[in-house]
C-alpha cells in the first residue's frame, strides 16, 4: 500500500541553491486563506500602506465581503516615538473588537516596517490578552517578507498557536495544515473508515475546537511548508507521521498508509476503504494525462508545494520535471517526495530571478509554473504558465480532488492548443 | 496607526513604479525587502502588461540587515544596469528600507554609473501614489530636460500618463488625433511610451497639454518656469470641457483650427426623448480630483443629472474639489476612509454612484447603480475595446457607461405596465443578470432593520406592504424609505396604502 519509489529519486540530488532578487510573496498574504478557515478569527497587521496595499491586490474582489483582517497602517507619528505605538495599537484594538464582538482570536502580525521598528508585539499580544480575556485571545506572529516567503505566513501563525495549546495525555491524531472545508472534511471520513480517532486539525474552524497535544500526540502534515510548527510540535511532546504530501491517488494513498501502520490498521480494511476512492481519482487524473504526458515542466519557486507536485505529475500524469524551484526545502518535510520523484530535474533553493528566467527561456518547458508577476510576461515569450497561486486557494489535496488538480496544469495547455487566430488560408 | 481594510491608493513607490513602467529605457532599482515586487502584479495582471515591469528590487531578508543591506543594493544598481542597458535609472526605498536609512541616491550615485542617475525622495510614511507618480515625473524631467530650440510647426507635449492609469491609453490616442485635427502635432506624450532621451527634448514644444495633474503638475509647472511653456488647465473631459480646452489651445496658438465635432453623439442623445428620464436623477461623485471634477459637469450640464454628493480621496487636490462642490450646492467630501464614504452616500440616497471600484461595491451593497470614473480599477476596466473617457470620442463612452447601469427609461416604462406579469415577479429576478433572482430580497432587507430606528415605531399595514410589493423591486427600497420618513416627518405610526401614495405625491418632481 506504500509507493514503490524509482530505480534513482531525487533524495540525494545537489540542490541548487542561490540568492538574489526573489519574484515572491511575503508572508502576510497567507492571511487571504487563512482567516476563511478560522471563522472567530480577526487578522491586524501592524505595517505600512505597501502592506495594505498587498493584501488588497492579493485579496482581490474578497476584500469587499467584511473580511476579518485589516492593516493597522503605521504613520509618521508612530515613528517618532515606540512607547506611543503600543498606545496606539491598543487604541485601534478596542475599537476592532467593539465593532466586532464576534471575533474570539486576535493575531497581531508583524511586517517589515514594525519588525524593523522592532515593535514588540509579543508584549502587545500578551498585554492585550489579559486586557480583553477570556472572552478573545490575542497571539501574534510574523507575516514581514523579511522573515517569511508566501506560505510560510501560515507556518508562522499556526506555529504561534502551538505553545498555547490545552495539554493533554490522550493519544490523538492531529491533522497540521489548512485545508478547504471540503477537504478536510473528506481527510476526516477516510480516517474514521479506517477506524481511526480521534482526530483534530490545527488550525480548527473555531476557537472553541482548538485542539489540545501531548506526548500521546501524532501529527500528520497535509502541507509541505509547515516546517516551524513541525519544530514547535516536537518541542511540545508530540511525534510526527512522516509521509509524501496528500496529492494525487499515490500520494494520497501513501500519506493514509503512514497513519494507517501508525495506528496498526490492517491491509483488508485500508483496502476496502481507499479501493473505490483510488479508482475514481486514477479515472479522473487520466483524463488530464492525455494532455499532460510526456510533457516538460518548470517550476519558478513559490510556496514549497513545488516538490510534491512535480511528484504527482511526473509520476502519475506522465510529465518530465525540467527544474523544481522552492523558496525553501525543509528537509525532513520534503524528503518522502524528494524519494519518490524521479532523478533527473534540477532542484533549486531560493532564487535569482532575472537568472532563472534566462533558464526557463533555454529550457522553454512546455509548461512553467510560475507568479503572476511573471506569468503573462513570459506567455508573451510564447511560453506557456500555470500561475501557482491558485494551488494554494483551490481544493487540491486527497482523491476527490486528484482529477481537478491536475486539470489545473492540463488547461493551459489545452487552451493554448485551442486558440486559433491565424487566417484559415 | 490609522486601521484600514483597503485603501484608495498605494504607497508612494508604485506611483513611481508607474512612472517608471510607462515610461521605456528606464529602470528603477528599489530598495525593498522581499514580497514588495507583489506590485508587480499590478501591472501584468491588471493592465495586462506582456512584459515585467523595468524594476529591479533588492529584496534583502532578515539576514541580510546590518550592513549588508547597501551591499545589496549597489549590487542591485551594477547588475540592473548591465542586464537591462537603461538610459537613465531611478533609484529609490520602500517603506521597509526607508526604516533602515542606506540612502539609496547617494550610494548610487557615488557608484559612477555610466548612466543619469535620478534619485528620488518618496516619504512613505506621510504621502501616498500620486504623489509618488508626480514627484518621480518631475524628478526625471528636472534633471533631463534642457533648453533647446522650439519646433518650427506649433508642437506640444502630452504630459501625465502612466502605466496603471485609468484610461490612459486610449486618452492619449483621442487627444493626439484631436490636435492633429487642430493642426498640432504631439512632441513628446510622457511618461508614457516616452525614453529618456525624449524628455531631453521636451522643451521642442511651444506648450504642454496637462492631461492628469494628479501625476503631472510638478514637471509641468517646472517647464513653465525653466522652459517658459506655458500649460493647459483644462482637462477636456466632457463636451463642454473638451470646447473649453479646444478654445484655451486656440488662444496658445492662434493658427490652429477648430476640430470636427462629427463624430460627437452625446449632445443628441442626451436630447432624446428617450433620456428624459434620465432628468434629475441623483448621482453621488467620488474619485481621484480631476475626474470627479469633471464628472461633475458633465453630470449635471450634459447628462442633466442633478449632484447629490462630490468627493474625492486624494487631498492633494482639495482645493479644486472644494470649489466645484459650493458650485453644485453640495457638501465636499475629502477622505481615503471607505465607511466614511459608505455613511455619505447612504444618507444622500442617491439613484446612482459614479466612483470607483470600491463604490461599485458600496452600490452593490446598498442596491445603486454605479458606474467607473476613475481609478482605483479593477482587470475589467482596462478594456480590450477603444474606450478614452476624455475628447469626444471619451464623451460618447461616458454617455453609454452612465447609462447603462440605470433602467432606461423605455425598459422602466415597460416594467411598471406590465409589473403584475409573471415575466417580472420578483421570482423571475431582475433581466439577463444572473445573480439578480437573489438581490430583491437582499436589497429589500437591508434598509428594514436600519430605517429610521430614532424614530422607531413606524409600522406598515397588510394592505400598504402588498401595494408595496407591486412596485418593481429597483426602486421598491426607496419607495420603503421615502414612505417611512414621510410617515415618520408626520408622526404618523401606521403605514396604509394612503400614506404610500401621499408619500409618493410628496416626493413626486
Amino acid at each position: 500500500m506504500t509507493a514503490m519509489p524509482p530505480a534513482r529519486g531525487c533524495g540525494n540530488a545537489p540542490v541548487l541553491k542561490e540568492r538574489g532578487q526573489r519574484e515572491v510573496f511575503c508572508g502576510l498574504t497567507g492571511i487571504i486563506w487563512l482567516h476563511r478557515k478560522m471563522q472567530d478569527a480577526f487578522f491586524l497587521v501592524v505595517g505600512s500602506r505597501t502592506c495594505a496595499h498587498l493584501l488588497q491586490s492579493a485579496a482581490g474582489v474578497m476584500i469587499f465581503a467584511e473580511p476579518r483582517f485589516a492593516t493597522a497602517i503605521l504613520e509618521e507619528t508612530d515613528l517618532a516615538g515606540l512607547a506611543d505605538a503600543q498606545d496606539e495599537l491598543d487604541r485601534e484594538v478596542a475599537r476592532l473588537l467593539s465593532r466586532r464582538p464576534d471575533i474570539r482570536q486576535l493575531f497581531l502580525v508583524g511586517s517589515c516596517p514594525s519588525e524593523v521598528i522592532k515593535l514588540d508585539l509579543g508584549k502587545a499580544a500578551e498585554r492585550l490578552s489579559a486586557r480583553h480575556a477570556p472572552h478573545v485571545r490575542v497571539l501574534n506572529y510574523s507575516g514581514s517578507g523579511i522573515e517569511t516567503t508566501f506560505t510560510e505566513g501560515e507556518d508562522a501563525c499556526l506555529a504561534a498557536m502551538v505553545p498555547a495549546l490545552p495539554k493533554t495525555q490522550a493519544r490523538e491524531l492531529l491533522l497540521v495544515g489548512a485545508l478547504p472545508d471540503v477537504v478536510e472534511d473528506q481527510a476526516l471520513a477516510l480516517l474514521d473508515g479506517l477506524g481511526i480517532g480521534p482526530v483534530r486539525c490545527l488550525p480548527a474552524r473555531r476557537a472553541d475546537d482548538i485542539p489540545a497535544i501531548g506526548p500521546e500526540t501524532v501529527f500528520a502534515l497535509t502541507q509541505p511548508f509547515l516546517g516551524e510548527t513541525h519544530a514547535a510540535l516536537i518541542r511540545h511532546g508530540a511525534r510526527h507521521i512522516a509521509a509524501p504530501m496528500p496529492f494525487g491517488e499515490e500520494g494520497t494513498t501513501a500519506w493514509l498508509a503512514a497513519i494507517a501502520r501508525e495506528f496498526g490498521v490492517d491491509a483488508e480494511r485500508f483496502e476496502a476503504v481507499t479501493a473505490a476512492p483510488r479508482a475514481r481519482a486514477r479515472k479522473a487524473v487520466e483524463a488530464a494525462t492525455r494532455t499532460l504526458s510526456g510533457k516538460r515542466i518548470f517550476f519558478f519557486p513559490d510556496s514549497q508545494l513545488e516538490i510534491p507536485l512535480a511528484r504527482f505529475l511526473t509520476r502519475e500524469c506522465g510529465m518530465e520535471a525540467v527544474e523544481v524551484g522552492q523558496p525553501f526545502i525543509h528537509s525532513e518535510i520534503a524528503g518522502p517526495d524528494l524519494a519518490l520523484l524521479p532523478e533527473g530535474p534540477v532542484i533549486s533553493e531560493g532564487q535569482d530571478v532575472d537568472r532563472q528566467i534566462d533558464r526557463a527561456r533555454e529550457a522553454r518547458a512546455d509548461l512553467t509554473v510560475c507568479g503572476l508577476g511573471l506569468a503573462n510576461p513570459l506567455e508573451a515569450e510564447g511560453l506557456t504558465t500555470k500561475w501557482a497561486i491558485e494551488l494554494v486557494f483551490t481544493p487540491v489535496h486527497f482523491y476527490e480532488q486528484a482529477g481537478d488538480l491536475a486539470e489545473l496544469f492540463a488547461r493551459p495547455l489545452r487552451r493554448r492548443a485551442a486558440l486559433k487566430l491565424e487566417a484559415a488560408e | 496607526m490609522k486601521l484600514a481594510v483597503w485603501t484608495y491608493e498605494g504607497p508612494p513607490h508604485v506611483g513611481a513604479m508607474r512612472v517608471a513602467t510607462g515610461m521605456k529605457g528606464l529602470h528603477y532599482v528599489l530598495h525593498a525587502p522581499q514580497g514588495d515586487t507583489y506590485a508587480d502584479l499590478l501591472f501584468t495582471m491588471i493592465e495586462r502588461r506582456g512584459h515585467r515591469p523595468p524594476v529591479t528590487y533588492t529584496t534583502f531578508q532578515s539576514r541580510d540587515l546590518g550592513s549588508d543591506t547597501a551591499d545589496l543594493f549597489r549590487s542591485a544598481c551594477e547588475d540592473a544596469v548591465a542586464r537591462f542597458s537603461p538610459e537613465a535609472i531611478i533609484v529609490g526605498a520602500s517603506c521597509t528600507a526607508e526604516l533602515i536609512q542606506d540612502d539609496p541616491g547617494g550610494m548610487a550615485e557615488a557608484m559612477g554609473l555610466p548612466v543619469p542617475v535620478i534619485a528620488l525622495e518618496l516619504p512613505s510614511y506621510q504621502r501616498k501614489e500620486n504623489f509618488g507618480a508626480d514627484e518621480t515625473f518631475y524628478q526625471i524631467v528636472r534633471h533631463l530636460a534642457v533648453p533647446c530650440a522650439r519646433s518650427e510647426r506649433p508642437t506640444c507635449n502630452i504630459l501625465g500618463p502612466t502605466g496603471l492609469g485609468f484610461r490612459h491609453r486610449d486618452d492619449v490616442t483621442e487627444i493626439t488625433s484631436l490636435l492633429a485635427d487642430m493642426g498640432i502635432e504631439v512632441n513628446v506624450t510622457a511618461p508614457m511610451g516616452s525614453r529618456p532621451s525624449d524628455i531631453a527634448r521636451l522643451g521642442a514644444a511651444h506648450f504642454n497639454v496637462l492631461l492628469y495633474p494628479e501625476t503631472a503638475e510638478a514637471a509641468a509647472r517646472w517647464c513653465e518656469k525653466e522652459l517658459g511653456q506655458p500649460f493647459t488647465r483644462t482637462v477636456p473631459m466632457g463636451v463642454g470641457a473638451t470646447r473649453d480646452f479646444v478654445a484655451e489651445i486656440r488662444r496658445l496658438v492662434p493658427e490652429a483650427t477648430a476640430p470636427s465635432e462629427a463624430g460627437l453623439r452625446l449632445p443628441w442623445y442626451a436630447a432624446s426623448v428617450d433620456s428624459t428620464y434620465l432628468t434629475g436623477k441623483r448621482v453621488f461623485i467620488f474619485g481621484d480630483a480631476t475626474h470627479a471634477i469633471a464628472a461633475a459637469r458633465i453630470a449635471r450640464d450634459e447628462m442633466g443629472f442633478e449632484v447629490a454628493g462630490l468627493g474625492c480621496y486624494n487631498r492633494e487636490f482639495a482645493r479644486p474639489l472644494r470649489q466645484a462642490a459650493k458650485e453644485y450646492g453640495v457638501v465636499p467630501l475629502i477622505t481615503d476612509d471607505y465607511l466614511e464614504l459608505e455613511a455619505a452616500i447612504e444618507a444622500a440616497q442617491p439613484e446612482m454612484i459614479l466612483g470607483t471600484q470600491m463604490e461599485r461595491h458600496i452600490g452593490k451593497r446598498l442596491g445603486i447603480p454605479c458606474a467607473v470614473i476613475s481609478a482605483p480599477v479593477h482587470v475589467q476596466d482596462f478594456p480590450a475595446r477603444y474606450s478614452p473617457v476624455m475628447g469626444f470620442e471619451g464623451a460618447n463612452v461616458i454617455f453609454d457607461t452612465w447609462v447603462h447601469p440605470l433602467v432606461m427609461g423605455l425598459e422602466e416604462h415597460l416594467l411598471h405596465m406590465f409589473r403584475d406579469d409573471f415575466e417580472f415577479s420578483d421570482e423571475a429576478g431582475a433581466s439577463h443578470h444572473g445573480t439578480a433572482a437573489a438581490r430583491p430580497a437582499a436589497a429589500e432587507r437591508a434598509p428594514e432593520p436600519a430605517a429610521e430606528p430614532a424614530t422607531g415605531e413606524v409600522v406598515w399595514l397588510d394592505a400598504a406592504e402588498r401595494e408595496l410589493r407591486k412596485i418593481p423591486f429597483f426602486v421598491r427600497g426607496k419607495a420603503r424609505r421615502n414612505t417611512e420618513s414621510f410617515a415618520a416627518a408626520r408622526g404618523v405610526a401606521q403605514i396604509s396604502v394612503d400614506t404610500l401614495y401621499e408619500a409618493k405625491a410628496h416626493y413626486a418632481r
